[in-house]
């Protein structure tokens, strides 16, 4: 048997950085030099996931595109605390389209780059689940339809924060916003089948489809990276927590969102081509109890006595996520 | 206006907006006691030498040992290793093999042929230490460091003290030992062996030294009456052990009973065995669970085939080499109390284990000092009531291990220092120790611990080599990158990436971070993920 060299980094590749780990093993939220894509002094809440998301989604692609790259951004919470005119937290070439077109924004810029001959300029799409999963699905859908050659991001907080918690059509089963108050005898937001965008993209059979988390840098980063190497539509679906909405400590961003993945909430997975060709695996599987407990939205479930009934409901699309993607 | 179409104001930069005001907890950056520092009886700084060496930086890594304690390669071996009982990381796997990663470095130190610094300056001034044991060549190593000029007054004819006379040779080889104690007098330590100090005053005056530091061991045995026949064979477990260090060694007989419960009594019948007994068996008169020795020990002497009679006492021993053994059972507070049942063991010779005393001869008739219990009363700063005498060691009141030896070696060198430059030593005051609750753990990798190889049953009965073997230089690795670093920051950049507000400017390797408070909101999502525990948040003043 040949002998296998030691590969022990102490923190592995858990952490953002590592002393240990050869230059280029290391993160790009590592580097001294990252882009910093969206600058200090936005007006985000404290312990925002979703400014956190898209800085470190976009540090990485513009590593990979050389800093070539330009950003349509969906109206929504991102768009509103980065960029009121005419201050801009952005680092990066970037333009806010309306809320439910910057898919098509996004297409013409790729469009146009092609024109003119500069195809080595990179197109991403961003925007929050209600300009992605609602208002802007059919532009989306339509961008995939055509393999356009955009990256699409949607940062996912379950719900229109920047107007007041309203409930899109990514908020769980359960949760309290604005508009699904836990009131009567169906508290929250109902159960309903939701809907999976990232699977409804896989359905188009566009190159790439990918889910992250804020609490796997190195897994959103490896992602990131290799949607940037290849043409055509992609999709990139970011998990980022909402301190405000969700009703958890600023703290605990990362957490909860650790907690999601590891309770099977929020599976990690990447396909091509309609096929899914990798999961991310749970480290330590966590009932998902220990990841509402920490969120206000999902108060209700846990009065005296708590909602046995929906709780175990609540487990079983956890355990559905588990056992469809193979998470264990 | 040359501004494009609908433009009318010039692009501004978020950073006129300091988000910084928001803040009402602000994170600052701290370092925590790591445990295992806070353990270790000789002081060592052992976050900080396990740093080098999971970079791979042996040399760097002995060097930061080394700063506390000279003798690595004899520590890890003979250490009891509190650290590793006190290491957050057993909370998640199984302690850092502190110990084994300790004894790589000595040994690496002792191949590569690794020197202390000489002194950076010389100071003239002269101190005596009495004995070469662990204390003595401790306090001549950091006493020389400080420039001084020790000479170590030793009674025998070796250098070592207990770690000669009292550790077996398969816990501890003589040529690390050698090398080690070698390498200390290396530093221009005068050692004058086979020299009794009978009158420690007069030593003091003939030789003009300006301090003095008494570090004699724990040599003389305690005896207990057990009536014996004229013929019978009995020993101390003293003069067995030191026996073994000449040329004839000590004749046990093929069935040797040992009296004791101590770390002592398991060394004599293991001993015994490798001398070539069939038997050898421990008379303990209380249980395992209130026995003072090591249970890692007990359980090395059980696997060795040393039998162990708990709960008995010794009565007598007659010529024909027949013990008289009485069965005891332990009342409600647990004190042996006497059946009246006995029994009969035959034994060719009988070992008493029973502790030890120091001989204080030497302190007779100074002005001053006081005596308690059989050993030298000393304040604080290691200081006897005699100006400018200090002890250490077995002489003063404190657990006897070679850890502890080294550590009162260590400071008793401190303060004899500020002595004699007529001032007092004031050590820094200790951080709050990083508990295991202020560790992220989610971010260490799952590793558990790299057991070091133990010496093959049947060999290690029948010779002196080393029981326990070292680890090899990729496992030494392994096991010092295992550490967690509680409480002190080790660079791993998570502060630095998980800030929404990049709040956290990244200083460069070696340099740590810094917090920009224009920006920072104070969400604490730093502190939360900070594996270590190296972040606090206080509240600001607003």
């Amino acid at each position: 048997m040949e002998m296998q060299p030691v590969k022990f980094y102490q923190t592995g590749t858990f952490t953002v950085g590592n002393r240990l780990l050869a230059e280029q093993e290391r993160s790009v939220q590592a580097n001294m030099d990252r882009t910093n894509s969206i600058n200090s002094g936005h007006r985000a809440c404290q312990g925002c996931g979703e400014a956190l998301g898209a800085r470190y989604a976009i540090d990485a692609a513009m590593r990979a595109a050389r800093n070539q790259l330009i950003a349509a951004n969906a109206t929504g919470c991102l768009e509103v605390f980065s960029t009121p005119y005419p201050e801009t937290s952005w680092q990066i070439p970037w333009i806010h389209s309306l809320f439910g077109n910057t898919a098509a924004v996004a297409s013409g810029i790729a469009a146009a780059m092609r024109v003119k001959g500069r195809r080595h300029v990179r197109v991403i799409a961003q925007g929050g689940d209600g300009g992605t999963t609602d208002i802007g699905f059919g532009c989306l859908s339509g961008m995939f339809e055509r393999n356009d050659d955009v990256l699409y991001i949607c940062y996912d907080n379950e719900a229109y924060m920047n107007t007041g918690v309203q409930r899109s059509s990514a908020t769980p089963a359960a949760a309290r916003t604005a508009t699904t108050p836990a009131v009567g005898h169906d508290p929250g937001n109902v159960f309903g089948q939701g809907k999976n965008v990232p699977l409804i993209a896989m359905a188009h059979g566009i190159p790439y489809v990918a889910t992250a988390s804020v609490a796997n840098l190195r897994d959103l980063e490896r992602k990131v990276t290799f949607a940037m190497g290849i043409d055509g539509a992609r999709y990139i679906h970011i998990h980022v927590p909402c301190p405000l909405g969700w009703g958890s400590l600023p703290a605990d961003t990362i957490k909860i969102a650790r907690l999601a993945v590891e309770s099977g909430l929020f599976p990690l997975f990447e396909a091509e081509h309609g096929e899914i060709t990798g999961r991310t695996k749970i480290r330590h599987k966590v009932p998902v109890e220990d990841y509402l407990r920490l969120q206000k939205r999902f108060a209700h479930l846990f009065g005296d006595p708590p909602e046995r009934a929906r709780l175990a409901l609540i487990q079983a699309v956890a355990e559905r996520n588990i056992a469809r993607f193979g998470l264990l | 206006m040359d501004k494009p179409f609908a433009i009318t104001l010039d692009v501004g930069s978020s950073l006129a907006n300091k988000t910084g005001s928001w803040r009402t907890m602000r994170p600052v950056y701290v370092d925590r006691l790591p445990p295992c520092n806070n353990a270790c009886p000789a002081g060592e700084n052992i976050q900080s030498w396990l740093y080098h060496a999971e970079g791979g930086d042996y040399e760097a890594a002995w060097r930061a040992l080394v700063a506390d304690n000279p003798l690595p390669a004899v520590m890890g071996r003979v250490c009891y290793h509190p650290c590793e009982g006190a290491c957050n990381r057993g909370k998640l796997d199984d302690a850092v093999g502190i110990n084994s990663v300790e004894r790589f470095l000595g040994d690496e130190a002792i191949k590569r042929g690794w020197k202390f610094d000489r002194p950076a300056k010389e100071t003239g001034k002269r101190v005596l230490i009495v004995g070469a044991g662990p204390s003595g060549l401790s306090a001549a190593y950091h006493l020389r460091r400080f420039g001084h000029q020790p000479t170590i007054v030793e009674a025998g004819p070796f250098a070592g003290g207990m770690m000669r006379f009292g550790i077996p040779k398969y816990r501890l080889p003589r040529d690390i030992l050698d090398a080690e104690v070698q390498r200390i007098l290396d530093l221009g330590i005068e050692l004058k062996l086979n020299q009794k100090v009978s009158k420690i005053l007069d030593t003091m005056n003939e030789g003009r030294f300006d301090a003095a530091f008494l570090a004699v061991g724990a040599h003389i045995a305690k005896r207990a009456y057990i009536p014996a026949g004229s013929a019978a064979r009995m020993l101390d477990a003293v003069s067995v052990l030191r026996g073994m260090e000449g040329e004839a060694k000590p004749m046990l007989g093929r069935r040797v009973v040992v009296y004791g419960g101590g770390n002592t009594a398991l060394d004599v019948a293991r001993t015994a065995k490798r001398l070539g007994a069939t038997e050898a068996i421990i008379v303990y008169r209380r249980t395992r669970e209130k026995m003072p020795a090591h249970d890692f020990e007990v359980e090395e002497a059980l696997q060795e085939g040393v039998l162990i009679k708990w709960l008995s006492t010794i009565k007598n021993m007659a010529d024909e080499g027949t013990l008289t053994v009485e069965k005891m059972r332990l009342d409600e507070k647990g004190f042996p109390q006497p059946t009246g049942e006995f029994e009969i063991l035959e034994a060719d010779s009988l070992v008493l284990a029973l502790g030890q005393d120091v001989d204080l001869s030497l302190l007779d008739d100074v002005p001053g000092l006081s005596i308690e219990n059989g050993v030298v009363k000393v304040g604080p700063n290691m200081m006897s009531g005699h100006a400018g005498i200090f002890a250490g060691g077995d002489m003063v009141p404190s657990e006897r291990t070679v850890t502890v030896a080294v550590g009162h070696g260590k400071k008793a060198a401190r303060h004899v220092d500020a002595w004699l430059q007529g001032t007092v030593y004031s050590p820094r005051p200790k951080h709050e120790v990083a508990a295991y609750g202020k560790l992220n753990t989610w971010y260490y990798s799952d590793a558990s611990k790299t057991v070091r190889p133990v010496l093959d049953l049947a060999r290690r009965t029948s010779t002196f080599d080393e029981v326990v073997t070292g680890l090899d230089e990729t496992n030494a690795l392994f096991e010092a990158r295992r550490c967690l670093s509680c409480g002190n920051c080790f660079e791993c950049d998570n502060c630095y990436g998980v800030c929404p507000d990049n709040a956290v400017i990244k200083l460069g390797p070696g340099n740590r971070f810094r917090f920009n408070y224009d920006y920072c909101k104070g969400c604490g999502i730093c502190e939360a993920e900070c594996p270590c525990g190296a972040i606090t948040m206080v509240p600001e003043t607003i």
